[in-house]
């Protein structure tokens, strides 16, 4: 087998969204080079952003994907606040904090069902997967579902939410609106704890890494909105550092740019970075279910995110379940600016990982510089070399299921695609 | 495997943020239903198995800004009986249709440290530039409800009910009070197609535009309003490029006020 020369080619990376694709080389059985391309085409956002106004900021860049608008409009919105020395605390923070839980819920129990638990159970979507097991995939999508109407009743609608701005929002939501969260939400956090005892129960294939793990940390909560950057290698910056430390390279064969760490050659974000770093800081029920699903202190299988999603998942029901039982309506809807120059800088914890804005305002508000490092384009390397390591250890799978491990190695990181600039075709040239 | 055969629908990428598409899967109640009336062929945001054309029906999302996309279309085209565009950017050429007024050299690199690397046109443009489209859908996002009727419609071999009036008119069926006349705040309601459910004025904001020009729009006579509301030529001219920049009524009347 080793001395043949074997190419496989899988046109289209599915259930990952956006567009990417991904060709392996294996010389004598031993894996000669991993590339993970993305070429969803370039959109610009940084150079169109320039010459706008700092208050349009949120809108548009929530454009750069779909799946996590919310991301987008909260880190340029904190970023602006920043540049414009204000803040937003207070019960206007935790209406934040509360959509933020609603984008998790929907996008982390959209990867965990509908994308990536098919590639478990040997289905090829979440359709088929329905028929085999009815009733998973329908509680899957009242989840999903659910997350969805916390967006729906804080920001209008679930994809691109018109309500949010800088300094808050534009209209705030009526507290029977959000007591109405309460009943379905406590069902909720029933559900979601089934899930984690559903993934947890899945196999995964044995790979293990020691990740250099990237994430937010914030002193009295699991972070989502804000806190310091941390790793489990010592690094702790105020984010306002981020450049210091993290260099963006351009490659030949990708359309995102790749994030590297200095002084370590790549690095993770999302789910498991956030649990290794913060575990502490989860709830009792989450970080009991987490042991009960098989999960460790600290997570170094990347294929067991799906249970840390549905941990995290366990988590947003639960937090967003206290912060909606603790809703009493704003005194206004948002905090006005003052138009200023400056620089700011914002980084929340979008579900794939930290997303990092920075932008340079002149005295009128106008964007002169903007940049913005989605997780996608973090987690690209990493990627890559855990493909390698995947590949070097099931070299002696027949091509078509040593094709759908690798595919699957990908959906491990939830790649939002779009974000990283932004579908996968698949080569394994065998010589 | 006995009776009729199910038509093949079809969901097609091109440079898009995926929420319109995504809309799809939050049809959380009807997502089962959809799936059991039609035989899903190709969608790869859900689904890794993928059929042969030609499809019944194909949704195509995303706008064409590179010379790949430009071949890609017109083979989707050909594999289908009845193509319709999803959102602004399929409809309109999207937010990334911004790089139209300027020069996408400079675009390049300001984003990448290789422009060399990079491969793309010099213009982002709608769906129905390059090829015959059935029928368009606006907004950005998509309205999902929108997107069940004019999946049921094409299904069921009628035209969908998918009104082309204003913003205006969705804010008076509503009740919303008027946030020009109440505040004074510059919305694109009145030139600007119905159908997201009136949600910038329910939330006390203008309208943004989302959904595209109207049938018919007269967006001189609004400028005039911007003006009179104190607003500067330069700032009426950004109102019209965002995320419908490169929808003809739209862009004219932005030109109009360079
Ligand atoms: S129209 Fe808007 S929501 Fe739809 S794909 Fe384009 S950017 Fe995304
Ligand atoms: S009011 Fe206008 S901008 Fe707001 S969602 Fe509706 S069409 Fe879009």
């Amino acid at each position: 087998m080793s001395k043949q020369t074997r190419t496989i080619k899988v046109d289209a990376l599915a259930r990952v969204e956006g567009e990417g694709a991904l060709h392996v080389r294996i010389k004598d059985g031993v894996v000669k080079d991993v590339k993970f391309r993305i070429f969803e085409p370039p959109r610009f956002f940084e150079a169109f952003l320039q010459g706008r106004l700092y208050s349009e900021a949120p809108d548009i860049t929530a454009r750069i994907c779909g799946i996590c608008p919310i991301a987008y409009m909260m880190g340029a919105s904190q970023a602006m606040e920043d540049a414009l020395g204000m803040a937003v605390t207070g019960p206007l923070r935790d209406l934040r904090r509360l959509i933020y839980c609603g984008e998790w819920i929907e996008s982390h129990v959209l990867h965990a069902y509908l994308l990536h638990a098919p590639d478990f159970l040997g289905f090829e979507d979440a359709i088929r997967l329905s028929q085999h097991h009815p009733g998973v995939v329908e509680k899957a999508l009242q989840l999903k579902k659910l997350g969805n109407r916390i967006l729906e009743v804080i920001g209008g609608r679930a994809v691109h939410p018109v309500n949010l701005r800088v300094g808050g929002f534009y209209r705030t939501p009526r507290k029977d609106a959000i007591r109405a969260l309460i009943g379905p939400l406590q069902w909720a956090v029933e559900a979601s704890l089934d899930t984690v005892k559903l993934v947890g129960g899945f196999d995964f294939p044995d790979y293990h890494y020691d990740y250099t793990c990237v994430s937010l940390h914030h002193p009295d909560e699991y972070p989502i909105t804000q806190g310091r950057l941390i790793s489990n290698r010592g690094l702790d910056i105020a984010i306002d550092e981020f450049s210091n430390h993290i260099i963006e390279q351009h490659v030949a064969h990708s359309n995102a740019l790749q994030g590297h760490l200095q002084g370590s050659d790549c690095y993770l974000v999302g789910p498991i970075a956030r649990y290794n770093n913060n575990f502490e800081q989860l709830s009792d029920l989450a970080r009991q279910a987490a042991g009960e699903a098989g999960l460790g202190r600290v997570c170094d299988n990347p294929f067991q995110s799906i249970v840390v999603r549905a941990v995290e998942t366990l988590y947003a029901c639960e937090e967003a379940l206290r912060l909606a039982e603790n809703y009493e309506e704003p005194d206004a809807p948002y905090v006005e600016p003052t138009v200023q120059a400056g620089i700011g800088h914002g980084c929340t914890e979008a579900p794939r990982g930290i997303c990092y804005h920075r932008y340079q305002l002149d005295e009128n508000g106008r964007i002169l510089e903007a940049t913005i490092v989605p997780p996608t384009s973090q987690n690209q390397l990493q990627i890559e070399r855990d493909l390698w390591g995947v590949v070097e250890k099931n070299l002696d799978l027949p091509e078509d299921r040593l094709k759908w491990r690798c595919e699957q190695t990908i959906r491990n990181y939830d790649p939002c695609i779009s974000c990283a600039t932004h579908f996968l075709r698949l080569t394994v040239e065998r010589e | 495997m006995a009776g009729k055969r199910k038509p093949k629908l079809a969901v097609w990428k091109f440079s898009s943020c995926d929420g319109c598409q995504l809309s799809l899967l939050d049809c959380e109640d009807e997502l089962l239903t959809v799936a059991a009336s039609v035989e899903i062929a190709y969608f790869l945001e859900a689904t890794r198995a993928t059929i042969k054309g030609p499809y019944a029906l194909s949704l195509v999302e995303g706008s064409i800004s590179t010379p790949e996309d430009a071949e890609r279309i017109r083979a989707v085209r050909r594999q289908s009986k009845v193509l319709i565009t999803i959102g602004a950017c399929a409809t309109s050429g999207g937010i990334q249709a911004l790089r139209n007024f300027q020069d996408v050299e400079q675009f390049i690199s300001t984003v990448y440290a290789r422009p060399e690397f990079i491969d793309t046109l010099a213009t982002s443009t709608a769906i129905a530039e390059h090829v015959p489209v059935d029928f368009e859908l606006r907004g950005c996002p998509i309205d999902k409800h929108q997107l069940l009727e004019v999946l049921n419609a094409f299904l069921n071999g009628r035209k969908p009910n998918v009104p082309r009036h204003s913003q205006c008119i969705e804010c008076k069926q509503a009740g919303t009070v008027c946030v020009m006349v109440a505040r004074g705040t510059p919305c694109l309601g009145p030139v600007t197609q119905a159908g997201c459910g009136n949600l910038c004025p329910s939330c006390n904001r203008g309208c943004y535009g989302c959904f595209g020009p109207k049938e018919t729009p007269n967006p001189a006579s609004l400028s005039a309003r911007f003006g009179e509301l104190g607003m500067a030529q330069p700032a009426v001219k950004q109102i019209y490029r965002l995320f419908n920049a490169h929808a003809p009524e739209f862009q004219q009347e932005s030109q109009r006020h360079e």
